[in-house]
């Protein structure tokens, strides 16, 4: 399953060009492989395709939802670039990648490595509880750490427990603690997922290289970083793409422990597309938001898979 | 050498989506203008009648909010009757809560099967837009026909009242008539009251008083939950009110021209506000503390005193029993008593109705003499002559008067997120600000003034 996108490319493109005959192609044969899409296409089309092109669409007007909107070119755009509460909403969603994203990948390397070499008892087990927190919808998983977080919250009461008062504060009431205290949840959101993956890759590593570096002398560390990385670099791009994406499009876990706030410390791009189109009434602007991260998140991942390809 | 070629005819064919998209970007009409549904411009506003059996047969569609426990039970109850009362109509309830409505109903108007009767909130951001683009019905024939304005306070009327293009908010034609009425006042454990040797507050003085008198004793005298930010726009709504005139108030509050945030009464009243943080009068972490987490904390005995709606009145009565108290904040000295609040979700008839005559006669049983005994009887606070329907003693009892004494004889203000569409956001963030410390009241000041201001200038 985890295979890099062009990977899985190529694996599909290799059959189809054997089992096409050199010459003498009908045009119905050229046609074939594009019925057996249609269906396919036809939802993707309906449901993907046509929404984000309306979207597009919408970004270049200003339309409340109700009347006739106004085209007004790039007016909308121009807006996302100069309002400084969404340059703050873009900046916190780039910190949240910090927790959803780098943070796993260390955790996930380190954990990956253990369970993979050590023969653990109970293995199964010990990855189904690593990997739970994404079977549980965000919203759960935002109302429990709400309660965690609360000013009487387990949290705060384990800190004081171990006598450890002067740590104790509100942690999503507080300018200081909350965005970190919301990345926090994500970074517990995300290890399970890319520890997962990164041991699906190194259980792919033949073991006689390891072998063969230990017989070198290399240490764990060494051997982690001239075997194990590279061998399992497409596995870091799919996780690094995943998280990425979940942090940027981050709603759900904002929008139930803080909603943005205290003041504008934790707000998020998409909570300002829901915002300005279901709040404001300014669907122009919240389709140009939303435009622009998209095009945010596309861009991340097509440089993050860039880079995993090229050193391969 | 394979690879590059594939990869240019790969940027090939990406480059003719591109286009295709573009055309249909380019081509396709503007968004908003083939939906049908709402034609723009108010009804024809002809003759109106109040004869309902003449109108043949008639299904009603109704989207309403009435999905808790009380509210459900009255509109059920009403619906029933109504029927009964008229065996040509058939009313199709769509029920879903507060927050799905508002977010459906933008939706809905403008679709070509737009409901009759809607339940549309009083904001600017709802009621104001919706009539603006020609959404909604005036319904003043309808109110001198039915004389509901002899049935009404003014006070509460105005919140469903707009002028016909929709910037004045306050004057102008009716949009809808509310069943029930909300007021912002104090919750108080009356045990905890007697712990500490103190009566009711009648004067703002007393209020201020009674809270240092628990702070001294080592309670805590207020209990607020504002993780959400809109709660603390509620206390300060209550300080607001002992402190600035009403009518300044109300023109901030309905976003309407001529008032400013940065008056001193105004500053004042934020620095109260802060000054109540400052001195420790709040529970801990009030930003990090949930808003049904602070009264359960009043039920349990936590605390003296909670600023909050007559809607937690159920709640805090099942909780606490007789224990639980209620009056509207008393005003500063020989003032009347004002304070926010105003009316639950208006009734309003679309522009897409095709019988508004029945649409009227359903609204106006809805809010029928008849209707407010039901709704006193299921447990809501009905918003004509409501101390009538006030039980006998008991936290309702308490409300029941509180909000008949703010609505008839002392000023029921506008929520103060009524203002602009983004005003619910900048007071959340500003009082959030103010109360951790962040913001000086003459910065909170300055950015309420400028939402207010950018609003107000730019004609709404």
């Amino acid at each position: 399953m985890p295979t890099s996108p062009p990977a899985a490319a190529e694996a599909a493109a290799r059959p189809a060009a054997a089992s096409a005959p050199a010459g003498g192609r009908s045009s119905r044969d050229r046609l074939t492989p594009y019925l057996f899409l249609a269906p396919a296409l036809a939802v993707y089309g309906a449901f993907l395709l046509y929404p984000l092109a309306r979207a597009v669409q919408f970004s270049f007007y200003d339309y409340d939802g109700l009347t006739v909107g106004t085209p007004v070119g790039l007016a909308n755009y121009a807006a996302v670039l100069t309002d400084e509460g969404l340059r703050d909403a873009f900046g916190h969603a780039l910190v949240l990648i910090g927790f959803f994203s780098l943070l796993p990948l260390l955790i996930g390397l380190v954990l990956a490595a253990l369970l993979v070499r050590a023969r653990v008892r109970g293995l199964p087990l010990f990855r189904t509880v690593v990997f739970l927190p994404q079977v549980i919808a965000m919203v759960v998983v935002a109302v429990a750490w709400r309660r965690i977080y609360a000013p009487d919250g387990t949290l705060n009461e384990v800190l004081r427990a171990v006598g450890l008062d002067g740590l104790t504060r509100t942690w999503l009431g507080d300018y200081a603690t909350a965005l970190p205290a919301v990345g926090v949840i994500g970074t517990w959101y995300s290890t399970g997922l890319v520890t997962v993956l990164l041991m699906a890759g190194m259980a792919r590593v033949p073991p006689e290289l390891y072998e063969a570096a230990s017989l070198d002398g290399a240490g764990p560390a060494r051997q982690l970083r001239a075997i194990t990385l590279p061998a399992i670099r497409p596995e870091i791009a799919v996780a690094l793409t995943l998280t990425i994406i979940a942090a940027l499009k981050t709603f759900d876990l904002v929008y139930v422990t803080t909603g943005g706030g205290p003041g504008t410390s934790t707000t998020v791009p998409s909570y300002e597309v829901y915002r300005r189109a279901f709040e404001l009434g300014e669907v122009g602007a919240a389709a140009a938001v939303g435009v622009v991260l998209t095009a945010l998140i596309f861009g991340i991942n097509l440089f993050v898979n860039r880079v995993a390809d090229r050193q391969r | 050498m394979a690879r590059a070629r594939s990869a240019g005819a790969r940027a090939a064919s990406r480059a003719v989506g591109l286009a295709a998209a573009t055309a249909l970007v380019l081509t396709a009409c503007a968004p908003g203008s083939g939906d049908g549904g709402g034609s723009g411009g108010a009804a024809p506003t002809g003759p109106v009648s109040t004869d309902v059996a003449g109108a043949g047969d008639v299904t009603l569609t109704v989207w309403d909010q009435e999905v808790r426990g009380g509210q459900d039970e009255q509109i059920t109850q009403l619906n029933a009757a109504f029927e009964d009362a008229n065996p040509n109509v058939t009313i199709e309830r769509v029920s879903q809560s507060f927050d799905d409505l508002s977010t459906t109903l933008r939706l809905a108007l403008t679709g070509d099967d737009a409901p009759d009767v809607v339940q549309t909130n009083n904001a600017r951001a709802t009621m104001g837009q919706f009539v603006q683009s020609g959404q909604l019905v005036p319904l003043d024939a309808y109110a001198d026909a039915y004389g509901w304005r002899d049935r009404y306070p003014e006070s509460v009327l105005q919140y469903s009242t707009y002028s016909d293009d929709g910037t004045v908010f306050g004057k102008g034609s009716l949009y809808g008539l509310p069943q029930v009425g909300e007021v912002v006042g104090v919750y108080y454990s009356r045990s905890a009251l007697e712990g500490l040797g103190l009566a009711v507050p009648q004067t703002w003085a007393d209020f201020e008083a009674a809270l240092q008198t628990a702070a001294d004793a080592g309670q805590t005298p207020l209990l607020l939950g504002n993780i959400e930010g809109w709660p603390a726009g509620h206390v300060l709504g209550v300080v607001q009110g002992a402190h600035v005139a009403p009518e300044e108030v109300q023109a901030l509050g309905l976003g309407n021209e001529g008032a400013s945030w940065t008056t001193p009464e105004n500053v004042q009243a934020l620095t109260e506000l802060q000054s109540w943080q400052q001195q420790g009068w709040f529970n801990d972490g009030v930003n990090g503390t949930d808003y049904d987490a602070a009264w359960q904390q009043l039920a349990d005995g936590q605390g003296v005193f909670l600023v909050a709606g007559s809607w937690l009145a159920p709640d805090l009565q099942e909780a606490m029993g007789e224990d639980a108290g209620f009056f509207a904040p008393p005003p500063a000295d020989g003032g009347q008593p004002a304070t926010t609040g105003g009316t639950g979700i208006p009734f309003s008839i679309t522009t897409a109705a095709e019988e508004p005559d029945v649409a009227a006669a359903y609204i106006d049983f809805l809010t029928s003499d008849d209707a407010m005994q039901v709704l006193a009887d299921t447990g809501n606070l009905p918003v004509v002559d409501t101390a009538s329907y006030a039980p006998e003693s008991g936290l309702l009892a308490d409300v029941y008067t509180a909000f008949d004494d703010v609505s008839t004889d002392g000023s029921l203000l506008p929520y103060l997120d009524y203002a602009t569409p983004t005003m619910g956001d900048t007071l959340g963030q500003t009082l959030q600000g103010l109360l951790a410390g962040e913001l000086a009241p003459e910065q909170a000041a300055d950015a309420l003034e400028a939402d207010y201001a950018d609003f107000t200038s730019s004609g709404g």
